[in-house]
């Protein structure tokens, strides 16, 4: 994990049987980060720029290398649950969120569930409900040196994509597969997705929702932001071009000055 | 000593040029003929009956999905009918693929079938299923390992607990247990396990007293596997002997030893040597989730260094890797199936040379033995010398070859070397879990076990 000027630290927090490990960096009201199915990727720019005027508060899944497994979690829907409690017992609701990918469907469930615990909410590029067209890549069919490379546009023009989870090293690839497999166990079949979450979204009509996507997205395909802007009323959704499924990244100038401008202050 | 005869199935038709550049797993169907897969499945049911009839004790099947490398797709079918038209030898199957079968109640219900028809004569064997087959049949790799623990002690338990009871486990849930399908054989039919040499396999062998039957795997770290069934065993208070222990060798014989060698190096396309690189791409043979901890280290590895084996995959296999014991173990096998896909653009017919050119080193390090009955009776006696297996399976030649050239193999084999096969292990003192159960033999006085396999008659 790339550590940036070290202006973020770790805590475990004990909730339920285990010992969750959350990172904290920046100052301000809580931003909770939900980060996607390749693990927590580093302190990147748009953490930086955030951080400025928000505590950003991103657990480490469970099971995803270094928060411990939960043995009892079968579902994506059973991370998000767990995340609630986490949320009320440590009086963090309610509060602002952004997830991504993987990270943006817990959001969903967990705004499903109870969108009261949430202020606002930032989607990238969520999976979770089954594109009307086109499908999410089975991930699972590649390597996870060809899983990161599907997930920009163009890893040339990507001046952080370097840097994203340090490096080609064993032990980021042994890092890579804990995220993978862990992503497997809670999301291998229906794949990436819950077929009853668009129907439950519909509770969540009326929390302010920005769903952020590339119009380039090789992993869930755009399709999906159309049916999520369908399930949760009111919410908007922003496009970016020359753009794959990591906008933060990707468009990174862009991204802060969407995010910055929907959370305020 | 219980002898077997054992072939995959191929396909043999499939175009060699798409195994080279796809590998066996993911080859599009379009390329398979049912007309000429019902021909061979018939040729390769003949095949046992000829292998009962010429003296063999056991004929093993085995199960791979969406491959042309085994046409067994569902087993139990081939040994349902075998218990029916064979008398004799015993049925091994090696084995049913636990976590990807779904119903592992049904399992225990067909094997039970099998078992009653076959009077007695089933031998059930569990495997993991290949990478591959988690994605063909759509089993989460998450769970591979707890599927398996938990389907396998559903079954046991399907045929040896009176019913009816309620089945309420963490992946498996059965509310009216009470089949009227019950295995002929008490308490249950023998269950051996085979395996390319997974440490942690091999210790649960151990600890439920089953033989581990190790496929055509490389001398060296075989004799290393069985060392760490031995102090497994140890653990739970028993000596280790050849019962415990089984091994499966490609052998091909002909009437001369040109020809023998001739055709043998085709296996190199049936499961010989680089064979098992040929499986399947490395995307398909390890799915998330579906290696040990240790295991995904190895692969680690062998993905983050550029240096690794691309031109050669085979060549480390020989060699072994570097590091403790049994990673070496498991490296060898890591590093066989996937340095060749490392290329993007592969060229077809400096693939088939160099596959084919590694044969005398496959030969060598005695993938595959081959000659005259007369000239690899020797090699064979080396290999029980090392291994010192109780159960012995002859593996065929399941490269393109004729159905002729493998009907000679199979009657070379059985009427020259099989009963030369059989004196050795008498000599030997080779015997089966038939003749010794496992798990019976006492440790000695000191708690010491005694070792089973040596490398050294590979130093004479």
């Amino acid at each position: 994990m790339a550590d940036g000027a070290k202006d973020w630290r770790e805590e475990t927090v004990r909730v339920d049987d285990s010992d969750l490990i959350v990172v904290k960096g920046g100052a301000g009201k809580p931003l909770l980060v939900l980060h996607d199915e390749l693990g927590q990727p580093g302190w990147l720019k748009w953490h930086r720029a955030l951080a400025q005027r928000r505590t950003i508060v991103i657990p480490l899944h469970p099971g995803f290398g270094r928060t411990d497994r939960a043995e009892w979690m079968l579902s994506i829907r059973d991370l998000a649950s767990f995340y609630s409690r986490y949320l009320k017992e440590n009086a963090l609701a309610p509060l602002d969120v952004i997830g991504f990918s993987l990270g943006g469907w817990i959001a969903a469930e967990m705004a499903a569930s109870n969108p009261t615990q949430f202020r606002r909410m930032i989607l990238v590029a969520p999976a979770g409900i089954r594109p009307p067209s086109g499908d999410i890549l089975d991930v699972f069919q590649l390597m996870a040196p060809q899983h990161l490379m599907a997930s920009v546009f163009n890893p040339a023009t990507t001046p952080e994509f370097s840097e994203l989870y340090g490096g080609a090293s064993p032990e980021q690839f042994e890092a890579f597969e804990d995220a993978r497999a862990q992503t497997a166990r809670l999301a291998w079949t229906p794949y990436m997705h819950n077929p009853t979450l668009p129907h439950l979204l519909g509770v969540a009509a009326g929390l302010p929702t920005l769903i952020v996507w590339g119009r380039q997205d090789a992993v869930v395909p755009m399709s999906a932001g159309d049916a999520y802007r369908n399930a949760i009323g009111g919410a908007r959704l922003v496009t970016f071009d020359n753009c794959g499924h990591r906008p933060e990244i990707e468009k990174s100038a862009e991204f802060i000055r969407e995010a910055e401008a929907f959370l305020g202050d | 000593m219980h002898i077997m005869y054992f072939t995959e199935r191929p396909y043999r038709p499939v175009p060699n040029d798409e195994v080279i550049k796809n590998g066996f797993f993911g080859i599009p169907n379009k390329h398979f003929d049912p007309v000429k897969g019902s021909q061979l499945l018939n040729e390769y049911l003949d095949e046992k009956i000829l292998a009962e009839q010429l003296g063999f004790d056991g004929v093993m099947l085995n199960e791979h999905h969406d491959t042309a490398f085994c046409m067994g797709s569902v087993m139990n079918v081939e040994a349902a009918i075998l218990a029916r038209i064979t008398d004799r030898v015993k049925i091994v199957l090696l084995g049913n693929p636990l976590p990807v079968v779904g119903n592992p109640l049904r399992l225990a219900e067909e094997l039970a079938m099998i078992d009653m028809i076959s009077h007695g004569r089933l031998v059930a064997g569990w495997v993991r299923g290949a990478g591959s087959e988690q994605f063909a049949s759509n089993a989460n790799p998450g769970y591979n390992r707890e599927y398996f623990n938990e389907a396998h002690d559903l079954v046991v338990q399907a045929w040896t607990r009176p019913g009816p009871w309620r089945y309420e486990g963490k992946h498996f849930h059965y509310r009216f247990v009470d089949p009227w399908a019950l295995p002929i054989q008490k308490p249950h039919p023998p269950i051996w396990i085979p395996g390319l040499l997974s440490p942690e396999t091999v210790i649960w062998c151990a600890q439920h007293r089953y033989p581990y039957i190790a496929l055509a795997t490389f001398l060296e770290p075989t004799v290393e596997l069985w060392n760490i069934y031995r102090d497994a065993a140890a653990k739970e208070g028993y000596q280790v002997g050849s019962e415990n222990f089984g091994y499966l060798q490609k052998v091909f014989v002909a009437e001369t030893e040109e020809k023998a060698r001739d055709l043998a190096k085709w296996d190199m396309f049936g499961g010989a040597g680089i064979g098992y690189s040929l499986f399947g791409k490395p995307q398909w043979m390890f799915p998330p989730g579906y290696n040990s901890k240790d295991a995904t280290r190895r692969v680690a590895r062998q993905f983050s260094d550029p240096t690794s084996s691309k031109g050669s995959p085979f060549a480390n296999a020989v060699t072994g890797g570097n590091g403790s014991a049994s990673e070496r173990v498991a490296a060898s096998q890591i590093d066989y199936r996937t340095g060749a896909w490392q290329e993007e653009h592969i060229d077809v017919e400096a693939m088939r040379k160099q596959i084919l050119d590694a044969f005398p080193q496959v030969e060598r390090a005695m993938q595959v033995i081959c000659g005259t009955p007369e000239s690899v009776i020797p090699k064979i006696r080396k290999v029980l010398e090392v291994l010192r297996p109780g159960i012995f399976g002859f593996w065929q030649n399941d490269g393109p070859i004729s159905a002729e050239a493998r009907t000679t193999n199979i009657r070379l084999l059985a009427q020259e070397v099989l009963p030369a096969t059989r004196e050795i292990a008498k000599e030997l003192g080779l015997v089966s879990s038939f003749e010794v159960a496992p798990g019976s033999r006492k440790l000695p006085a000191s708690g010491i076990p005694e070792s089973v396999g040596s490398l050294a008659p590979l130093a004479s």
